[in-house]
């Protein structure tokens, strides 16, 4: 199998808030004041209850939203716009119907203008990876819902990005499935080891997948707990379940969020 | 590259159709396929059989068989009209297409444009065109160009509205897609917002299409010295009742031929992209 070295990418995030201002005047801060680094090549998840600015976070890395205030370097260039490093994929998949599987990974050498020729072996190599050997050709409708996200990450990976943003990619999928992408996740990332942004509601996934999980509050958005995540890899779904490292960092989570009364026992 | 995408749209769409009928489609029989003709088959049949029982004279309801026989034997006089129906037709839609298509492109990407316009635009789609023609002729005579006018009148409202609402009712998380890639505008556009408006924007063509056609016609009627619509007057005038018969089905098959064509132009321009691989 092909190994790929891609280093990954470092990020400092630096005194970054995000104003959303709305008609009524009544402004809505949806991040503030964080500052973040990570490492190249780790595995970082954000973990929080839904509008808290997980997203909002996500998309001022991928330069998608300017900050209010702060600001944002990856591999120590300020962006103001999408950084050509960044992969990105979304809670849906956000395939092109009118292309085929193939054409919708290659839509990023397209767009960068890069040589197409080169990079079709690299995509038939990331379906293979991802189970999909032999679907270059069909359309996205003739995929499930899985399978449609596993073609939205490759399109994200296809450029090798040095930092790969995924805000919760598995989030639309049945339990199922989702199991089963987490695990391939795992042995993706192992394979190219870049630094990764995750974003979901789950904090098993998160703990699972991750080398550092960030806890974050109810709005304005903040990080409330900075967790490392000390687990030999490759962790197995079935067995951490049964680890008692483990459980100690969901239970750290969960009491995160009972305290700040986004879980509520009854 | 940019083209590439314009045309696949059409195809995927199809694609998904078939994607799930595919193999159906082949085992379902010829009957299903052309259910719609056997129909019109059995409904022109009824007509042959029903108009001599019915005690109907010719001048009143011609049989099928005999307008058929008249379109054959007075083809070059129906061609020779046809060919300035057709002129009209073709020049009204493609000045729709011309002007429509810009001007939606505006609405969508000026805001005080869309303000200004398109209000406007939506409030004098229910000015009945029809309802101009007299005026046009007043202004521009009995040749072919009132015609066009209304021609291009009628098809150009649903041409812009079409296209406007294709443009507008795209995901923004696609857009936020492509420019997380690194996109400009114009990439955008060409790889995303045309391809993604492209089903909306034949779904406006063919409407216009059709709507050119009455377009044309009903400004050959209020004057003309050639056309469909003026041979029809003329057989009204003659009390030629089969020739009357004869234009009308002239007429719609104008109509179908001009619709089928955009249907063909939408899937041809959608299989460009496997013939270049
Ligand atoms: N474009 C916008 N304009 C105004 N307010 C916004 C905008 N986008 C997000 N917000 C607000 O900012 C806050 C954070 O939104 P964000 O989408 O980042 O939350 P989230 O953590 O991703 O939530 P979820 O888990 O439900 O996806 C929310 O209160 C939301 O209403
Ligand atoms: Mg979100």
């Amino acid at each position: 199998m092909n190994t790929i070295q891609t280093t990954g990418a470092a990020v400092e995030i630096s005194h970054l808030s995000k104003v959303y201002k709305t008609r009524e005047d009544d402004d809505v801060v949806a991040i503030e004041r964080i500052d973040l680094q990570f490492e190249p090549g780790t595995f970082v998840a954000v973990v929080g209850p839904s509008g808290c600015g997980k997203s909002t976070l996500l998309s001022m890395l991928a330069g998608l939203v300017s900050a209010s205030t702060g600001k944002i370097a990856i591999d120590g260039d300020a962006i103001s716009r999408p950084h050509p490093k960044i992969g990105v994929v979304f809670q849906s998949d956000l395939l092109l119907y009118w292309r085929t599987v193939l054409d919708n990974i290659l839509l990023p050498i397209e767009i960068k203008r890069l040589d197409l020729s080169k990079f079709r072996t690299r995509a038939e190599e990331l379906l293979e990876q991802v189970g999909l050997k032999g679907f270059g050709k069909k359309y996205p409708s003739e995929l499930s819902g899985g399978m449609r996200q596993r073609v939205a990450i490759c399109r994200a990976l296809i450029q090798e990005p040095g930092l790969l943003l995924m805000d919760e990619p598995f989030g639309a999928l049945d339990a199922l499935t989702r199991e089963q992408m987490i695990m391939d996740m795992q042995s993706m990332w192992l394979r190219v080891q870049n630094t990764v942004l995750f974003i979901t509601h789950g904090i098993d996934e998160a703990v699972f997948l991750a080398d550092r999980v960030l806890v974050m509050s109810p709005r304005p958005g903040r990080i409330d707990l900075d967790l490392k995540i000390d687990m030999p890899r490759p962790r197995q779904w079935s067995k951490v379940h049964e680890d008692k490292v483990y459980h100690g960092y969901v239970r750290q989570i969960r009491d995160i969020f009972e305290a700040k009364g986004v879980l509520v026992a009854h | 590259m940019a083209s590439t995408d314009i045309v696949s749209a059409g195809k995927a769409q199809r694609n998904q159709g078939r994607s799930m009928s595919g193999k159906k489609r082949a085992r379902t029989s010829w009957l299903e396929r052309y259910s719609a003709l056997l129909v019109a088959a059995m409904l022109i049949a009824a007509w042959q059989i029903l108009v001599p029982l019915s005690g109907l004279s010719a001048f009143v309801l011609p049989t099928p068989l005999a307008i058929a026989t008249r379109m054959i034997n007075d083809a070059p006089l129906l061609v020779a009209h046809l060919y300035v129906t057709l002129f009209e037709v073709i020049v009204g839609f493609g000045m729709g297409v011309l002007v429509g298509v810009p001007l939606a492109l505006s609405i969508f990407y000026s805001r005080p444009f869309e303000r200004a316009i398109y209000p406007i635009l939506v409030g004098l789609q229910t000015v009945p065109k029809v309802s101009l023609a007299p005026i046009l002729v007043l202004y521009l005579g009995y040749g072919w160009a009132p015609k066009i006018v209304l021609a291009f009148l009628i098809s150009f409202f649903p041409i812009v509205i079409s296209t406007v609402v294709g443009l507008q009712s795209l995901d923004t998380n696609l857009v936020n897609l492509v420019r997380s890639m690194g996109a400009n505008e114009w990439q955008t556009f060409f790889k995303l917002r045309l391809p993604a408006a492209l089903p909306n924007i034949f779904g406006g063509f063919k409407v216009a299409i059709s709507l050119a056609v009455i377009g044309a016609v009903i400004g050959e009627y209020v004057a003309a010295e050639r056309g469909l619509g003026y041979l029809q007057l003329q057989a009204n005038s003659l009390f030629d009742t089969t020739l009357n018969f004869a234009t009308v089905v002239t007429i719609s098959l104008l109509g179908v031929i001009l619709y089928y064509i955009i249907d063909v132009v939408e899937a041809r321009v959608s299989y460009k992209r496997d013939d270049a691989k």
